[in-house]
């Protein structure tokens, strides 16, 4: 065992890399159960982002189209999610499981010619000076571009969530929608935005996972994250600089324990891979307790009787 | 333009309906499905649904129906008497694992003494052990109010891990040659699951399987704590008047779901799997999901949608060496089963009406 290997610097590089998928996943799914809407396809969205992503950074060549296609396909299969809950009326658990369910399936299916491929890389942020900054170089100013954009997105739901009208309503559709309904707001078509938007999101974290962070394809490959940026939104109250702080955290477990396994701590490789999910029940238990910012709506579907 | 009109009662007919439909619809859309994967879609889906029950190897299939089905039809039972009651334990998986480790530890730790009570006493661990693993989810809702849906789910991951451990570590068979893995039950005889009758298929859980839609279909028939299910899905509120305590329901309803889980990873493990493995669970407790929504939630409607869904599974691995079909196109299948089910019980519960012009 060799502890002092573990360069804390790149842990914390490696960390935000780490929680960047969490990160994007879970951003989408706060837009989403703000405006009253539970989606449990996170898991099903972030794999067939994964697979499409990746499948398409392959055949062009471009990272960059990748992660464009990995949005527009999470926000596409999300469309499943919108024609069950919104238009069918279908439960909304049980909606959000088939997608998942379905989406596991269809990844496999998709990726199947693209196991052991090596996709293109894409470039590191690079700026002259910041950049060779000892320690604060390689953590603030060292990484991919979608990194920073996980970042910004966060800035701005959290910036569109607090100051602007539109967050304003989406926020009233989802503690109440017959009151948002009656002020003449159109429910289900705020919803439907909500739900691609939390798709194309979920998508950018899977494309994150296959183009960057591993990289490479693998059927099942999200692991759970998915339910992990699920399971975040509740930590962060509904709130998006919670939900980075919460994937920041939940990224420096999983850093944490990889470390550990490549320095051969005396604790079985097992029960090291499994610490990100008991750490995550139990900071669900700690968390559990305070439920009243959860949107009064959700969960609920919107039919207008007339 | 069509406008939706709820029904004041969900309609019967279309309750019986629309899981037939659901498997027309997906029978068209996977042939669909399969022909754009340059696969014969007729040919696909007659491999898929009639090999396996009238085709030339059938003796050799319909053994494999009975062992497929009685996982998913025991699991599906627990977890539908859940989900009337809007409790989702969606970590039947891991149940499953965690009973299978359990069980097969008991019968490991009798290696080699040979003894009529054994099995019985492996039948106990199983249901504990998926038992004590939903009472974790189970407990902490009711004592901290925490979302059983992600609990149950992340313990599927830990139970992964834990199944790696046992056969990489605890439970590795000692003259395995350093292969991971346990012993084989099957060639240990007290451990043994084996067929009733020789070669029917007919193991343990096909019987276990059968007694639970019995007991299901009496307690939501015929027994207060049924009727209390029923009532605290169909009116919650009404259900608190009614002196329903949810406490006591969260914990029986998980602590059920998670005793048949065990039990078909018990029954499996000593049967038809014959050891702990890391790839010893398939997934059967995602789709037995499947499987109880398709039954409508309902003991005999389980038992049917249990048999269709093994019938997907064998079937497909016949078109996947006959045909070529990738085997993930099969859950594709299955999850577009599913899919369509719940958008065609819009028509259970909306009355879908056709108008030219708006009234005021």
């Amino acid at each position: 065992m060799d502890l002092s290997a573990i360069n804390p610097v790149l842990l914390i590089a490696s960390l935000m890399v780490a929680a960047t998928p969490i990160l994007l996943a879970a951003i989408g799914e706060l837009v989403v159960e703000k405006s009253g809407v539970l989606n449990l396809g996170v898991e099903g969205m972030m794999i067939i982002g994964a697979v499409s992503g990746f499948a398409i950074a392959v055949e062009t060549g471009s990272p960059w189209l990748g992660f464009f296609a990995s949005a527009a396909a999470g926000a596409v299969f999300s469309l499943l999610f919108v024609l069950l809950t919104q238009v069918a009326q279908a439960n909304q658990v049980a909606s959000g499981l088939a997608l998942t369910l379905t989406g596991l399936g269809l990844s496999a299916l998709l990726g199947q010619s693209y196991v052991g491929i090596k996709p293109p890389q894409m470039g590191k942020l690079d700026i002259p000076l910041l950049s060779d900054l000892p320690v604060v170089g390689p953590i603030l100013f060292g990484h991919d571009p979608i990194l920073y954009i996980g970042i910004a997105l966060t800035a701005g739901v959290w910036a569109m969530l607090k100051y602007s009208r539109a967050g304003l309503v989406l926020r009233a559709v989802g503690e109440n929608h017959d009151a948002a309904h009656a002020l003449g707001y159109k429910v289900i078509r705020i919803r439907i935005l909500a739900i691609m938007f939390g798709g194309a999101c979920a998508g950018l974290g899977g494309a994150y996972i296959s183009l960057i962070r591993v990289p490479q394809w693998t059927e099942g490959m999200t692991a759970g994250v998915g339910w992990i940026a699920l399971a975040l939104v509740v930590f962060a109250s509904w709130k998006p600089w919670r939900a980075l702080l919460g994937a920041y955290l939940f990224g420096g477990v999983t850093v944490v324990q990889l470390n550990l396994q490549a320095a051969g701590v005396a604790i079985p490789v097992e029960y090291l891979a499994m610490s990100p999910y008991v750490i995550t029940i139990v900071v669900l238990v700690i968390l559990s307790a305070d439920k009243s910012s959860a949107p009064a709506a959700l969960g609920r579907n919107f039919h207008a009787s007339r | 333009m069509i406008r939706l009109e709820k029904r004041p009662q969900p309609s019967r007919a279309w309750s019986l309906a629309t899981p037939l439909v659901a498997v027309l619809a997906t029978m068209l859309f996977g042939g669909l499905l399969f022909a754009v994967l340059g696969k014969p879609p007729v040919e696909a889906i007659k491999t898929i649904f009639w090999e396996p029950l009238f085709g030339e190897f059938s003796f050799y299939y319909r053994p494999q129906l009975l062992v497929k089905s009685a996982p998913l039809v025991l699991i599906a039972i627990g977890l539908s008497l859940g989900f009337k009651a809007g409790i989702w334990n969606i970590g039947a998986e891991g149940q499953y694992i965690v009973g299978a480790i359990v069980g097969a530890a008991v019968g490991l730790a009798f290696y080699p003494y040979e003894a009529w009570y054994i099995f019985p006493l492996m039948v106990i661990g199983g249901a504990l052990g998926g038992w004590a693993w939903a009472m974790i989810p189970a407990v902490l809702k009711v004592r901290f109010g925490t979302n059983e849906i992600l609990v149950s789910l992340m313990l599927v991951y830990v139970a992964e891990q834990l199944l790696a451990s046992a056969s990489l570590r605890f439970l590795k068979n000692p003259e395995g040659f350093g292969f991971p893995g346990s012993r084989n039950l099957q060639s240990y005889e007290s451990a043994f699951n084996a067929d009733l009758i020789e070669g029917s298929g007919m193991h343990w859980g096909v019987v276990a399987a059968l007694i639970a839609v019995i007991f299901a279909y009496i307690l939501l028939n015929r027994h207060m704590l049924g009727f209390h299910i029923r009532l605290t899905g169909e009116a919650p509120r009404a259900a608190k008047f009614a002196g329903v305590n949810p406490s006591r329901l969260i914990l029986l309803c998980l602590g059920m779901s998670g005793a048949l889980a065990g039990l078909a990873g018990l029954f499996e493990v000593s049967g038809p799997a014959g050891q702990i493995s890391i790839d010893f669970n398939v997934g059967y407790g995602f789709t037995a999901i499947i499987v109880a929504f398709l039954g409508r939630l309902h003991p005999v409607g389980i038992l049917l949608a249990g048999g269709l869904m093994a019938l997907t599974y064998i079937g497909g691995d016949i078109a996947q060496s006959n045909l070529g079909l990738p085997s993930a196109a099969i859950q594709v299948f299955q999850g577009m089963l599913l899919f369509f089910l719940l958008a065609l019980d819009l028509l259970t519960n909306y009355r879908v009406t056709l108008r030219t012009s708006e009234v005021a």
